[in-house]
């Protein structure tokens, strides 16, 4: 038996289970999906917000403030690329002013440090590549990016680490009531546990309403984005924001932690929880914004573009909250979700004791994980002793980003473990370049058949019927 | 210090590491990123290769063989499954590899000849979803012909590039059913032949005019929608169609790989995305030589070697610093229906050919070359297409006398 | 009667003109060398292709191979499935024989493999 189910694994659930492997807890993350971070988490801006736009007094405020406050110590202990680049909310005119200082006004409120409002010269000496035609800007030095699913896969390979159980391929078909806490069913197993923790994004309102808490339901807001080659992403150095209008926010320009130029999301709420499809209008919208706020964008360097779905709760703000005893909702986690989720795991943490669960802390817990990127960053010599212990790390694998045979199949190797090319893909960045895996997959395809094995053609690029592969050519050798 | 260090053993690289070797220099290291000499045509393993160098046809692993066994006879030094990481503007390489861990090699000429690659579905923005079953022709490829798997079964091809065409015959003769190939232009970039033996021998129909406008299936690709598109290449709403097919293969342009030549300072052409050379294959940076597909993406191998063996020869006199006087080049423009030639300058003396190529498709045109005002240079074509190279030989008479040459493609 | 052929000799892909007199042909037109001639008479009266492809080996892998001269363009499916249920043992060599006599023509490697 778990004391703790975590029902989902992304951003929220992850930071959550890191947060709770601290304490003498039996935990258990259940996912649908076949990898950690498959939800909102794998396709959003990456941003850690400053914290200017919740409404003074929200969750939202509450949990943005802290959690970039907490984010950078988060990030280093799990050895995740995080920048603190900062950020710019731009305007175009009067009106846009005003907005700009309501803005500030409401970051200082919430507690965000060190805003203020930047035009003229110091405007583009912190962004040369601004328009001509933005002439003021709200500058938010504590604005930085983190990768969502880099954070979230160490999260949960942290707890992990930390005795914490990874259930994939896990779907909740039902929640019962028992004596002493609650059954988690899926089709092939049931987990019994203490308490559970719902946060399963999109799909935290069923889950709910599994229990019998019907009080909130969550809808999908589709957002759009474009992904530009490595050698774009010093175009800016800030995330640029437009200011937030009638229109909608619109969308921003970001460079990535690990180079690229990210531009988006397009907003549009759906009721499909799974239409992820891309459009060309919502690429036309985020080309031609973009192209409006930041001159000389190379939009022949586009290498991917990809839909992310955000849980939008119907209250407006986040749902915290334990409807019933050992039974506790993180729902409707939409933006700032990403730079909130350390503050929500630390909260989570006192509305367990709340609910009655004794929390003592381990003797033995390590909060480090070694980056996954450590290889990548390792001097000349350094490098050659790593080769020098494991020849893999001396062949790259994927020539874009420069992957090493050695790095891909520690990251096969390491928890949580990848089990298809789009799960090597978070992990590594190999086939995340400019050729998109079109020289690398066949290769590791190859390397995860004979990692997990099984036949080269039964590998999936993300689970499911996914297959790469659907057939061997020729007879049986 | 080596002498001379080929970035690259495929066909412009081992072509080049001859020529070199034949001119004299003997301290010649090939590096190789794959486990073996060859370069792509190792899994270009249909015919039509080597009939302008040999005489013959030949496929594509066994024209590059003739290579290698040359190499290995003479005992140019190669090392293979061997990544070049950097290089300096002072010509230091730094490469790794399994056995000798990261190394530094400095060198007195570099060639590269790192080749291409494909244009990946990311620069298309396709509408649609992002599910399994989406390749670049070349990819396919290597799970065919190399590994001995099938990527689909159903297959729409996007792109009549030449892998694309060669694609469609290989995955029907495998077994799989191909469905049509679209293009976006009014006209293909293949090679006629091609279109002739890999899509008419197998009723493929291709469909001009015509691009995938959505791609359709959650886990493995259900269908994609086409649609013809107009004189500006936009998609005609009312021409939608849905096509049921588990693969889309895309051809839809290479890519010179460039990255390392960026590295090093070298110019780059925006129209080729390849360096800018003299006619001796050289770049921007002195004692850097570029040729094959890193310089401008070729149809025929064949010419890949002939280039190759210019810029080896090159590399060479370089090293032996028989270098001409310093002299200036006489600079070659285009008029825009000529994209681009190769070289893009040269020196007088010798005759230089001149390889190009066209923005359209035209019949009955004069490629007529200027020297100022005054035309130097007529040849009549029934035919030009983008996806055919021509070239002109420029006489030492024409070049002694002029300054700057002008390209231009004129109706009859 | 005439028929266009579309040259596939060399990367020129002239594009011919054959005139039939029932089933022989009386002349072409188009073609740039003697080849192509040769071929609008071949393609008229006896259509014959190469076949590349891969045949399977004993370590579970592949290895290219072609037939080593063209072969009638009705025969290439089942040509294709006698090289399928072919498996040869390694090492093979380029050139080395791997099925002899395939409707008249050999299938030989084009690759080596150990």
């Amino acid at each position: 038996m778990y004391d703790i189910t975590v029902i989902g694994a992304g951003v929220i659930g992850g930071m959550i289970a890191r947060e709770l492997a601290k304490y003498e807890l039996k935990i258990c993350i259940v996912e649908r999906e076949g990898d950690v971070a498959m939800g909102a988490t794998r396709a959003n801006s990456a941003i850690v917000h400053a914290g200017f736009d919740a409404a003074e007094g929200s969750l939202k405020a509450r949990f943005n403030v802290r959690g970039s406050e907490m984010m950078e110590k988060v990030a280093e202990e799990l050895g995740v690329k995080y920048k603190r680049n900062g950020s710019l909310v731009i305007g175009f005119c009067e009106e846009d002013l005003k907005t700009l200082k309501a803005l500030e006004e409401r970051g200082n409120k919430n507690g965000v440090r060190g805003l203020r409002i930047v035009s003229g010269e110091e405007l583009f000496k912190i962004e040369p590549n601004l328009s001509k035609n933005v002439r003021y800007a709200l500058y938010a030095p504590t604005g930085a990016i983190v990768c969502p699913y880099e954070l979230t896969v160490a999260a949960i390979g942290n707890a992990m680490d930390n005795g914490a159980d990874l259930k994939l391929d896990f779907e909740v078909t039902d929640i019962r009531k028992t004596d002493d806490g609650y059954d988690v069913i899926s089709s092939g197993e049931t987990v019994r546990t203490r308490y559970v923790i719902n946060a399963a994004g999109l799909y935290s309102d069923r889950i709910a309403a599994m229990t019998g808490d019907s009080s909130f339901s969550v809808h999908p807001r589709r957002g759009e984005y474009i992904l530009l080659d490595k050698e774009c992403g010093s175009l800016v150095n800030t995330t640029v924001f437009r200011t937030p209008s009638k229109m909608g926010k619109g969308i921003l320009i970001s460079p990535t932690v690990d180079g690229n130029l990210l531009l988006g999301p397009t907003s549009e709420d759906m009721t499909d929880k799974e239409d992820r499809k891309t459009t060309a209008k919502g690429f036309e919208k985020v080309i031609k914004e973009a192209a409006e706020d930041v001159d000389g964008i190379p939009f022949n360097k586009v290498i991917t573009s990809f839909c992310g779905l955000r849980a939008v709760g119907s209250t407006g703000d986040f749902i915290i909250n334990s409807p019933f005893a050992n039974f506790i909702n993180v729902a409707g986690i939409e933006s700032p979700g990403l730079t909130s989720a350390p503050a929500i795991a630390e909260y989570i943490v006192g509305l367990l004791e709340k609910n009655g669960a004794k929390l003592s802390r381990k003797k033995e817990h390590n909060p480090i994980r070694r980056p996954m990127h450590y290889f990548r960053e390792a001097s000349f010599e350094e490098k050659n002793e790593i080769i020098k212990r494991d020849k893999a790390f001396g062949r790259i694998v994927c020539r874009c980003e420069e992957v090493t045979e050695g790095e891909i199949l520690e990251a096969i190797r390491t928890n949580p473990r990848p089990r298809d090319l789009d799960g090597v893909k978070r992990r590594t960045r190999a086939q995340m370049g400019r050729c998109q895996g079109g020289f690398c997959s066949p290769y590791i395809v190859e390397l995860l058949a004979r990692e997990m094995n099984i036949p080269y053609e039964e590998v999936t690029k993300f689970g499911g019927n996914s297959r790469v592969n659907l057939a061997r050519t020729k007879g049986e050798a | 210090m080596t002498e001379l260090v080929i970035i690259g053993g495929g066909p412009a690289g081992m072509s080049a590491a001859i020529a070199a070797y034949e001119a004299g220099i003997r301290d010649v290291l090939i590096i190789e990123r794959d486990e073996a000499l060859g370069g792509i045509l190792q899994q270009c393993i249909h015919n039509g290769f080597g009939l302008h160098k040999f005489g013959e046809e030949l496929t594509g692993p066994e024209y590059a063989w003739r290579y290698e066994k040359r190499v290995r006879e003479l005992g140019i030094a190669f090392k293979l499954g061997t990544m070049v990481l950097d290089i300096s503007k002072d010509k230091v390489i730094t490469a790794t590899n399994p056995e000798d861990g990261m190394f530094r090699i400095e060198a007195r000429a570099i060639i590269l000849a790192m080749g291409c690659r494909e244009r990946s579905k990311g620069a298309l923005n396709i509408a649609g979803t992002r599910p399994a079953g989406i390749y670049s022709a070349g990819t396919a490829q290597k799970y065919v012909n190399m590994k001995g798997y099938l990527p689909g079964k159903e297959i729409v091809i996007l792109g009549s590039g030449d892998i694309g065409l060669i694609m469609a015959r290989r995955m029907t003769l495998e077994g799989a059913k191909v469905k049509m190939v679209c293009e976006l232009m009014p006209f293909s970039s293949g090679l006629a032949r091609n279109i002739e033996q890999c899509l008419n021998d197998f009723d493929i129909p291709l469909k001009l005019s015509h691009t995938v406008v959505e791609i359709h299936g959650k886990e493995r690709v259900e269908g994609v929608t086409i649609a013809r598109v107009d004189e500006n290449r936009k998609p005609i709403e009312e021409t939608r169609e849905f096509v049921p097919c588990d693969t889309l293969l895309l051809s839809v342009g290479l890519i010179p790989e460039n990255e390392l030549s960026k590295k090093i300072g070298v110019k780059l052409s925006p129209i080729t995305g390849g360096a800018e050379v003299d006619e001796k294959r050289q770049t921007s940076v002195p004692g850097v030589f570029a040729c094959g597909n890193v310089l401008h993406v070729h149809d025929l191998v064949d010419f890949v070697s002939e280039e190759a063996e210019i810029a080896g020869r090159a590399a060479a006199e370089y090293i032996m610093e028989e270098v001409a006087e310093m002299q200036e080049y006489v600079e070659i423009e285009t008029d825009g229906r000529i994209r681009y030639t190769v070289p893009q300058k040269t020196l007088r003396g010798d005759d230089v050919t001149v390889f190009f190529r066209v923005g359209n498709v035209a019949r009955n045109v004069k490629i007529n070359v200027y020297s100022g005002e005054r035309l130097v240079l007529t040849k009549r074509k029934s035919r030009v297409a983008p996806g055919e190279m021509e070239s002109v030989v420029l006489s030492s008479e024409i070049l002694e006398s002029a300054k700057k040459l002008r390209f231009c493609l004129e109706e009859e | 009667m005439e028929r266009k052929l579309t040259c596939i000799v060399c990367p020129l892909g002239c594009e011919l003109c054959a005139v039939l007199d029932g089933k022989s042909v009386v002349s072409v037109s188009g073609n740039t060398c003697r080849r192509g001639e040769k071929y609008a008479i071949e393609e008229c009266t006896d259509p014959r292709r190469t076949v590349t492809t891969t045949v399977r080996c004993s370590d579970g892998g592949v290895v290219a191979v072609k037939t080593d001269c063209a072969v009638a363009k009705k025969d290439m499916a089942e040509c294709m499935k006698i090289i399928n249920n072919f498996v040869a043992h390694l090492p093979i060599a380029i050139g080395d024989i791997i099925i002899k006599d395939v409707f008249g023509s050999n299938v030989v490697a084009t690759q080596n493999k150990e």
